[in-house]
């Protein structure tokens, strides 16, 4: 687990931060979960939003330790403080899940997503597409006379935002691979 | 010490080991080399089933009588589905059950092969947890862990689906050794929360514990520390239907069960009481009715194993996240330490109040001369069977149930079984051959409802056969009663199919089967009825014929507060308005 560099797990902590907060307002959350890598493990964690009616904004899975089989899941959820707690405690109840992290309320941390746009276009749009992709620092990763495949890093707003200057210009296709996130120092 | 053998072979090692000395279970195709290991050995003990729903039924009510994990084998396919409302069951009443499902060998799995299903797929959501076994060198491993799973934190069912090739093959067999599993849930609750606890105890004018199913889960030591609490501190009880033997109903700080149909003085207790003490209950929407209604003025503790009980519901002041028993052992040690404090004197007034709701006498009902009312039958049953510590009572779904939960006392723990969360009609006969099972020389009773029973009435065929003399007492009221009682409460009196038509008669039902049959229809006839039923040394379907349209009171209608509780001779008409009546 040292490996991870992850701290001790919400899940551990005092009952005392499972009292209430009494806002009603939707907040939105980054969790971190670490799981056991055994089969039909992300099938329960998405039968567990699914049938109790939480919301997934973006969910990523690999593989993070080999020798110790533990995958991270990172999931983007919605909804008010109380339901926010439920989650963590649902997922804490689900046999192979070792730590649950809610990052956002663990301290700062860094997010980070992948995407992948083709835009297809030509003339003075292609030279737009070029310009604010290098403003972006999005890379080619592939080029015809008539597309380009740009390579975005960057956080989900960022990447929002290219996506949107592009579509004037011709986008096609976007892939995005959802939301990686670690918490920032030791 | 490792050891070769099949992986047939291990799963009846395995269970040995784990000190299993019962199983309920049906054969098929891809179980048959489990069974030809059974076959072969005398330490485990089979049940033959009539539907692999009754297995887990009766795996349920011989776990919840006996404090043991239930274990159920059946064949892939229809067998595993068959399985589903067991184990839904199970999950939501936190019962430790093992079901091992045979599967089509590894090889097969995923071609739609004859009597394949997806069982892990199915059962994902209702069980605690499940485990595909592929390599015959880890199944030992698994059942063990299973086992640990099922009995550690918050109980509940797990499930292992073993394809024929797994049961063919021979692996290592690991016998079972401490848990390595990373499983494992706290149990010690923490010593501030609890001192904050004390304190409010110590302080409170009005305090009541509202004590749960956990109490049960959490073994018998908690049920005594639970009494020594409630009795040292002087301090009312009330418990859910799922907790009921915990605190003696004839303890004198016992206010009977509260929620929709629970007594009017526990509802009420709960309504204006200044401290609750939540303690193994989670707050089901059968207690809190309107939730923001529900006990306005109260500052709430909560003592449940399971994080995700705490604050679901109803927001808590004083979350302690623990076992049951350890958390009251130190809640004990730290309110004696203090100087064994309560403000007695409020303590006195509350308890004068108490006694004022107490006259409402809210069970009384109108007796009759000429039909058998079914509460009058569950006095009767009451007086002549409360004396016998070896009771054991299960119910089925319904008005009976309720009634029975209102009308039987209980002294002890684990003697009373019953399907509370997910309110499975057809539940309490098989749970009766469970408890039976693991109580051979014990009175069980179930308490029954003619449209209940007649869904797993097959299981009179295993009654029979293995000489169980279980008790079924059939509250027949010609109606699926308690749909009957919403319907005229809620939609008008239009009774829309909840006619029991066409019934068997039970009595010669019970001689086809080889049992014996009592039909009761007088009140005078009663006593002696159901002491031929008690003396008779086998099976007894017992068919007493109830007043057909009498309602289950109290009653807090869905969507209303605790103080807006419907009384025997309350005018029920309109008694739900329409934003209630979505609610179920
Ligand atoms: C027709 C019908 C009517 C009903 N009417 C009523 C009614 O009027 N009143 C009523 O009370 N019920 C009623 N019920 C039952 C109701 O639906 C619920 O099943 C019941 O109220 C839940 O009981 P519980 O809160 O004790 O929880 P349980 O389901 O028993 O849950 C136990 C709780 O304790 C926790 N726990 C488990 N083990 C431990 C441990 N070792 N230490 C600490 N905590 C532990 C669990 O995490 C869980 O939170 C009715 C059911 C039916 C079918
Ligand atoms: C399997 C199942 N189906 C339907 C229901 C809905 N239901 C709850 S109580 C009830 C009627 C039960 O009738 P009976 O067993 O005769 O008992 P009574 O209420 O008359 O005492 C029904 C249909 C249920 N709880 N379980």
């Amino acid at each position: 687990m040292n490996a991870l560099q992850i701290k001790k797990g919400a899940t551990k902590h005092s009952a005392y931060n499972l009292r209430p907060t009494f806002s009603e307002i939707e907040e939105r959350h980054t969790l971190a979960v670490l799981v056991e890598n055994e089969p039909g493990v992300l099938a329960r964690v998405i039968g567990l939003f699914s049938g109790r009616g939480y919301n997934i904004e973006s969910l990523t899975v690999a593989e993070v330790d080999h020798t110790g089989h533990l995958s991270r899941i990172t999931i983007v959820t919605k909804g008010t403080p109380q339901v926010i707690e439920q989650i963590k405690a649902q997922l804490g109840r689900i046999i192979p899940v070792h730590e649950v992290h809610d990052l956002t309320v663990e301290g700062p941390s860094v997010e980070r997503e992948l995407a992948m746009m083709k835009v297809v276009c030509g003339g003075d749009k292609r030279v737009e597409a070029l310009r604010l992709a290098d403003i972006f620092r999005a890379n080619v990763v592939d080029t015809t006379l008539h597309s380009f495949i740009f390579e975005l890093t960057g956080a989900p707003e960022k990447i929002d935002a290219f996506a949107d200057l592009m579509r004037p210009l011709g986008l096609s296709e976007l892939a995005r691979t959802g939301v990686a996130a670690l918490s920032r120092g030791e | 010490m490792k050891r070769e053998m099949t992986g047939a072979k291990m799963v009846v090692q395995a269970l040995k080991d784990q000190g299993v000395d019962t199983i309920f279970g049906y054969p098929g195709g891809a179980a048959l080399p489990i069974y030809d290991e059974i076959f072969q050995q005398n330490d485990i003990r089979h049940i033959l089933v009539r539907h692999e729903q009754g297995a887990v039924h009766a795996a349920e009510g011989y776990a919840r009588s006996t404090g043991k994990v239930g274990v159920v084998l059946v064949t892939s396919g229809p067998g595993a589905t068959n399985t589903v409302t067991g184990l839904t069951d199970a999950l939501l009443d936190s019962i430790p059950i093992l079901v091992i499902t045979a599967q089509v060998p590894t090889f097969l799995i995923g071609s739609d092969a004859f009597q394949e299903a997806d069982t892990v797929g199915i059962t994902r959501p209702c069980t605690k947890h499940n485990w595909l076994v592929k390599d015959t060198d880890a199944l030992s491993g698994v059942i063990h862990e299973a086992f640990h799973v099922a009995t550690h934190g918050r109980p509940g069912p797990v499930l292992i689906d073993l394809p024929k090739d797994v049961q063919f093959a021979t692996g290592n067999y690991e016998p079972p050794k401490p848990s390595t599993s990373h499983y494992q849930p706290r149990v010690k609750g923490d010593m501030e929360e609890i001192t904050e606890l004390v304190a409010a105890i110590e302080k409170a004018k009005r305090p009541v514990f509202y004590t749960g199913g956990g109490v049960i889960n959490s073994g018998p030591a908690a049920s005594q520390l639970l009494t020594e609490l409630v009795d040292a501190t002087g301090i009312p009880v009330t418990s859910t239907l799922m907790g009921l033997g915990a605190y003696p109903a004839s303890g004198k700080n016992w206010l009977g069960m509260l929620g929709m149909h629970g007594l009017y003085e526990a509802n009420l207790a709960m309504h204006g009481c200044d401290l609750m003490i939540n303690i193994g209950a989670r707050f089901d929407d059968r207690i809190t009715g309107r939730i923001d209604a529900f006990s306005p003025k109260s500052i709430k503790a909560h003592i449940d194993i399971d994080p995700s009980s705490i604050n679901k519901v109803i927001k808590t002041d004083i979350p302690i996240v623990g076992d049951v028993a350890h958390v009251l052992e130190d809640i004990l040690k730290v309110w004696k330490s203090r100087g064994r404090k309560t403000d007695a004197e409020a303590l006195v007034k509350w308890h004068r109040q108490i006694d004022e709701w107490r006259k409402v006498n809210c069970l009384a009902y109108k007796p009759s001369e000429t039909s058998i009312k079914p509460q009058y039958a569950l006095e009767r049953l009451e007086a002549l069977t409360k004396d016998r510590k070896d009771r054991f009572i299960t119910t089925e779904v319904g008005q009976h149930q309720m009634w029975a939960a209102q009308f039987l006392g209980f002294e002890q723990p684990n003697h009373w079984m019953t399907s509370g969360g997910l309110g499975t009609m057809g539940y309490g006969f098989p749970a009766s051959i469970g408890v039976q099972m693991g109580n051979p020389d014990a009175l069980v009773i179930n308490v029954a409802g003619e449209a209940s029973w007649l869904m797993n009435m097959q299981e009179m065929g295993t009654a029979v056969q293995y000489r169980l003399p279980v008790k079924q007492f059939i509250l027949n009221n010609e109606r699926l009663g308690m749909v009957r009682q919403w319907q005229e409460l809620l939609h008008g009196e239009r009774y829309s199919q909840s006619w029991s038509e066409a019934l068997p008669d039970f009595v010669k039902l019970a001689e086809a089967f080889g049992a014996k049959g009592i039909l009761c229809k007088d009140p005078k006839d009663l006593d002696d009825a159901i002491m031929e039923m008690i003396n008779h040394d086998g099976p007894v379907i017992f068919d007493c014929l109830v007043e057909k349209h009498e309602n289950c009171l109290p009653m807090i209608p869905s969507g209303k507060a605790h103080n807006e509780i419907l009384l025997g001779d309350a005018q029920t008409q309109g008694a739900i308005d329409t934003k209630g009546s979505v609610l179920v």
